[in-house]
């Protein structure tokens, strides 16, 4: 490596962790990534005038083909579609990190084609390093493709079980581990890393599917956190600090975004691998005391909206289901224009992702400064005369603070309920993903208002307006 | 133990560190945001399949190394331009500009 490169490379990784320091606030957060973009492409071209680079025709189709699907992938995407998007992008980085890895192997040992390896005379620290990296770089790939496909509905997104699983996930993991020891002592055999990757790949699906759709923001984290750890053992691969950094940045980002989703549900990283939450929506026998809810129209609705103070908006994802939330922002704009002041409340599992619900907002032009995190506006719901829950039902359900038996019980909730009026606004008595009844439909300070949300939201601007 | 080995992990372990002091700084506000970004900053991964796929050792290098630099670049390319629509899209209130100056 010249001194030329290697001040790029430094330069690079300035640029990436310059780029995440500015995502701390949203007013330099677009700055922060086009830094990050620039550091990128610092690195890209420093690496292409390295004298190693031999020949450019592959490089640059390479280059060509991948940079128009970037291109049509982030310019076409929906704003609810991001979590596939965004798992999807986690599976290439996963595939190209295992591939480098994998072709690294194929130097090392010493013969260009596959089938004849001559000897096992790689390194055993390097080939530790290729084994780890292409081992996690498949598993990424593979799970999270799996992943996308369950967000997208191309697959089922229940949890699909079966007897021994966690057992037989484990004896995956010690058989490619395994193999992966061998090739350390013994580099030669030419199909046993190719075996490592099938075990991997098997692995990517059976550790993915007995997770459930409503779990998914967990995952689409953790393969975040992969897709980096992958790109930073592939760094230790071929020596290359930059990819150790900026991997490990990404590892880390992950990481602690898992935690936060694992937080917000009360739950445990293991939990959520391996419980296979959802997977029977037994109906709670408890519900079958038949209580009563009260119905109102939206033209009560629209009464109380008119004459309150204070208003709190609990969006929950059936609002993007529903793609209400521009008719929303139309009616906040309304109550603001009122005198009113409104506000919106976001739990961390609102969307499908880490702070999805925010992008869908943002979207329907909410000011961001009108969002605000859950720690930020609990205080704040018993001096306000109005919740407005759209879309929302287990991030408000106050069972979960005192109800032993009840699945979400611990879970840290929107306190809703504490509000003067709470208006929930929803398709039918369904419960949540959680499985749980919701104890806030039969408080007696309690509007239900039944029917699609969009339709629901439309028909109260439009009484609103007169 | 190498002396290279030892640097690289001085390396991780120190970025690690720089990793959870800057990333618990990303409010949930720009949660998924920081998601793609960092995604996309983990497309680096493209400098190593550059240099497989053009160091010339061979088709079975140049050909994975090629596969890697699609994969790569719409990581890399995908996830930038994603994390910047959604940028754009974040404003305050009171007025029509958007964030980027």
């Amino acid at each position: 490596m010249t001194a030329g490169i290697a001040i790029a490379y430094l330069v690079a990784a300035v640029c990436f962790i310059l780029g995440l320091k500015m995502l701390s606030s949203a007013q330099t957060a677009r700055r922060g990534n086009l830094y990050a973009a620039f550091g990128m492409l610092l690195a890209v071209v420093g690496t292409l005038v390295d004298q190693r680079i031999l020949g450019f025709a592959y490089i640059i189709s390479g280059l060509v083909i991948g940079g128009f699907a970037g291109v049509v992938l982030a310019t076409k995407v929906q704003m609810t579609a991001m979590p596939q998007m965004v798992g999807l992008l986690n599976g290439f980085g996963g595939a190209a990190s295992a591939l480098v890895a994998y072709a690294e192997y194929i130097r090392l040992s010493g013969d260009p084609s596959p089938t004849v390896f001559l000897a096992g005379n790689v390194d055993a620290v390097v080939m530790v390093t290729i084994v780890l990296s292409v081992l996690i770089g498949t598993v990424t790939f593979v799970g999270s493709v799996v992943a996308a496909a369950k967000l997208q509905g191309i697959m089922r997104s229940a949890p699909v079980l079966y007897p021994m699983q966690k057992q037989i996930n484990a004896l995956l993991l010690f058989a490619a581990l395994a193999l992966g020891g061998w090739l350390v002592y013994d580099a030669s055999v030419w199909y046993v890393p190719l075996v490592v990757i099938g075990l991997a790949a098997v692995l990517g699906v059976t550790s993915v599917i007995p997770i459930g759709g409503a779990d998914m923001p967990v995952i689409i984290s953790l393969m975040n956190s992969y897709s980096g750890l992958a790109g930073a053992t592939t760094g230790f691969v071929l020596n290359n600090n930059v990819l150790i950094i900026s991997g490990t940045l990404v590892g880390t980002s992950g990481l602690i975004l898992t935690d936060i989703m694992c937080r917000a549900m009360n739950r445990s990283l293991a939990n959520v691998l391996f419980a296979g939450v959802g997977a029977d929506y037994s109906p709670d026998e408890a519900r079958a005391e038949q209580r009563t809810v009260i119905r109102y129209t939206p033209e009560d609705v629209a009464y109380m909206l008119e004459h309150a103070q204070s208003v709190i908006i609990v969006p929950g994802y059936g609002l993007a289901v529903a793609q209400a939330q521009h008719v929303l922002q139309e009616l906040a704009t309304i109550l603001i224009a009122r005198g009113a002041s409104v506000r919106y409340a976001i739990h961390p599992v609102a969307g499908r992702m880490p702070g999805h619900m925010n992008v869908l907002l943002a979207e329907a032009n909410v000011p961001y400064d009108l969002l605000l995190e859950m720690d930020q506006i609990n205080d704040d719901f018993q001096n306000t005369d109005v919740a407005l829950i759209i879309g929302a039902n287990d991030v408000v359900n106050p069972s979960a603070r005192y109800k032993k038996s009840s699945p979400l019980f611990g879970m840290p909730i929107l306190n809703a309920d504490r509000a003067r009026t709470v208006i929930v606004c929803k398709r039918s008595l369904n419960p949540g993903f959680a499985g749980e009844d919701n104890e806030l439909f039969y408080l007696k300070n309690t509007m239900m208002v039944f029917g699609d949300a969009k339709a629901t939201l439309m028909n109260l601007v439009g009484i609103m307006k007169k | 133990m190498s002396e290279t080995l030892m640097v690289s992990i001085y390396v991780f372990v120190l970025a690690t560190f720089v990793g959870v002091e800057v990333i618990s700084k990303v409010p949930p506000l720009l949660h998924t945001p920081l998601m793609s970004g960092s995604n996309a900053i983990s497309g680096i991964t493209l400098v190593g399949s550059l240099i497989a796929a053009g160091a010339g050792e061979g088709s079975v290098s140049v050909i994975l190394g090629t596969i890697a630099v699609v994969f790569a670049t719409i990581n890399v390319v995908g996830g930038f331009l994603v994390t910047d629509r959604m940028l754009k899209m974040f404003k305050k209130s009171g007025g029509p500009r958007g964030t980027a100056s």
